[in-house]
């Protein structure tokens, strides 16, 4: 007698701690045998794209903090730089080298939460706690820049919103100095943990032509070894004065993609080093007035300067009619803003790119074939974070 | 092609009436074609040895509800190899219905569900057309100019029935959208009077 079986329909998330937030996943199983993946999304949108039309350029800034909101800041520079490209303003240097920083210590931010929950969804718990303390005192220097340990609202159109306080680029001078041994530390943990690489190698190998056509970017193509980043190939702000090395996978696993990150944190580690020795005293803001507002020394002596304030914060400054589309290398892969304005102080549309969306798209392509507890390993290698996904 | 005017010139020797406008800004190509000539001009631009864009990065739409073509369709492009970018766009109205790119790009099924989502386009030789981003059982297409921001329902428990329940949007204030925009440029009498005062000096 033949017994016919049935595939199994399983319910993944949305409350699921290795679903790295509000994931529903609906697994198809054959066995323990994945045969279809369906990730259903959008359990935490907001319709932040919409909320950008009904507001001012200045104030759609912190929406893009609630995106991927473990590197806020690398999110505000692609809408900065979006804003500049039209306006044609330029950014003073001190600005820029601020602005790289604070996108690489977000880079570390990201980094080092995805490794360690990653490590963490294949059963080592040790370097998340670990990994978190640091998180923690780099979300204070986020704090003394901005004021807020996650949505910082820092940087602007033209600048960043207040320069450096007192002391703070000594601080993250010695945390550059501390930090790497923390890396090794990890790395000590993990790289050669037998649990570890038999979890990761070989698990959801993406070849270099399906990273292209599945629009992979950022860890994820260069995990399948195409050495492509945003910062080289196409540099905006300061990143041409400096010197770092794209760290390149060979197999595009997700132990790759694992070292990739581990590689990419030390190489933050000296943008970060190399922008503390090149910066120099000076303005952190554009001095075009009808763009940044007048400093409070101004307001108070001159009407003309609170005049100018008050236009600038209730209509904001206007943005000559233009479309463009800037992205930059975010942690997760390229983050883009394509802007449109229609010359109003109001945007007309903004798209925003996100990079998880597309990774995230391949979950039905990466897992076919692959066992049931390869899904939280997959899942954690594609470094998902569902601000920047349901937007 | 490393060159943005080289890479103009060739697309429309190559492509001549498919394309109805070029344009280089920002570093970046803008294209128009017609909707019809989509597949075939994306097919070019994937597959040719000089062009090579050969990822599609984001498609979105651009909502002018008071056009009579009311949405413009937009796709971009990269090309890792030559370092560029491309923005291919054109009208529609809104009833027509466009072909779907996934036999070329497997990555545009969730950005073409995106834009069904949240615009309301729909997609011939889609594989999988379903909402998105939005809740089970949404109505509308949220991302339309028409579409007002506080939507037009709100979800809540009900403590009598027990469960999750829609009801229209109360809210004690309406959204308030004001018109901040005055002519005003700021003076210019203050830049003469300092202007004439440093040629005295």
């Amino acid at each position: 007698m033949t017994k016919k079986i049935k595939n199994l329909n399983l319910n993944f998330g949305p409350q699921h701690p290795a679903a790295h937030g509000v994931l529903r996943l609906i697994l198809e199983l054959d066995g323990e045998v994945v045969e279809k993946a369906d990730p259903h999304i959008g359990l935490l949108h907001r319709g932040t794209e919409k909320l950008i039309e009904n507001k001012t350029y200045m104030q759609a800034v912190p929406y893009f903090d609630r995106l991927d909101y473990v590197a806020p800041m690398n999110q505000e520079h692609a809408f900065a730089l979006a804003i500049e490209r039209i306006l044609e303003i330029d950014v003073p240097i001190r600005a820029q080298y601020i602005r790289v920083m604070f996108c690489e210590i977000g880079r570390i931010l990201s980094h080092i939460l995805n490794v360690t929950t990653q490590a963490l969804d294949v059963g080592a718990l040790t370097p998340s706690l670990w990994g978190f303390e640091e998180r923690e005192t780099l979300m204070t220097f986020y704090e003394r820049a901005s004021g807020s340990r996650l949505h910082a609202n820092y940087f602007r159109a033209g600048g960043v919103h207040q320069d450096l306080p007192a002391g703070l680029e000594r601080d993250i001078g010695k945390f550059c100095e501390t930090f790497p041994k923390i890396i090794n530390d990890l790395e000590n943990l993990l790289t050669d943990n037998r649990i570890f690489k038999q979890r990761n190698v070989d698990i959801g190998i993406v070849t270099k032509e399906d990273a292209l056509d599945y629009s992979f970017s950022g860890v994820m193509i260069r995990g399948s070894g195409i050495p492509w980043d945003l910062r080289k190939s196409q540099p905006y702000d300061c990143y041409e004065q400096l010197e770092f090395k794209i760290p390149v996978g060979k197999n595009g696993d997700c132990y790759d993609r694992y070292l990739c990150r581990i590689e990419e944190m030390k190489e933050s580690v000296s943008i970060i080093k190399q922008c503390l020795t090149k910066m120099e005293k000076g303005p952190i803001k554009t001095f075009d007035g009808k763009i940044s507002p007048p400093s409070k020394t101004e307001i108070k002596q001159s009407m003309e300067a609170l005049i100018h304030h008050f236009k600038l914060f209730t209509e904001g400054y206007r943005v000559p009619k233009d479309e463009i589309y800037t992205a930059v290398e975010a942690p997760k892969g390229e983050f883009g803003v394509y802007l449109i304005s229609d010359g109003s102080s109001k945007p007309y549309k903004c798209k925003i790119r996100a990079p998880g969306f597309s990774h995230l798209q391949s979950m039905d392509y990466l897992i076919k074939g692959h066992m049931l507890a390869d899904v939280p390993a997959v899942l954690g290698s594609l470094d998902i974070v569902f601000g920047e996904v349901d937007r | 092609m490393k060159n943005l005017v080289d890479l103009e010139k060739k697309i429309n020797s190559e492509l001549t009436t498919k394309i109805k406008n070029t344009l280089i800004k920002h570093n970046q190509i803008y294209v128009e074609i017609d909707k019809e000539d989509l597949v075939d001009v994306v097919l070019f631009i994937k597959t040719n040895q000089d062009i090579k864009f050969r990822q599609l990065i984001d498609v979105t739409v651009v909502d002018y509800p008071e056009k009579v073509q009311r949405f413009k369709i937009i796709y971009l492009f990269l090309s890792h190899e030559f370092n560029q970018r491309m923005i291919l766009s054109y009208f529609i109205n809104e009833k027509e219905v466009i072909s779907s790119l996934t036999s070329v790009f497997p990555s545009a099924n969730w950005m073409e569900r995106e834009v069904f989502d949240m615009y309301g386009v729909n997609f011939k030789d889609h594989p999988d057309l379903r909402r998105i981003l939005t809740d089970y059982g949404f109505e509308g297409h949220p991302l339309r100019k028409d579409f007002p921001l506080t939507g037009h329902s709100e979800v809540r428990y009900s403590e009598e029935k027990k469960k999750v329940i829609n009801e229209p949007v109360k809210l004690e204030q309406n959204y308030r959208n004001f018109d901040y925009e005055s002519p005003w440029e700021g003076t210019k009498y203050l830049k003469e009077i300092t202007e004439s005062n440093d040629k005295k000096n």
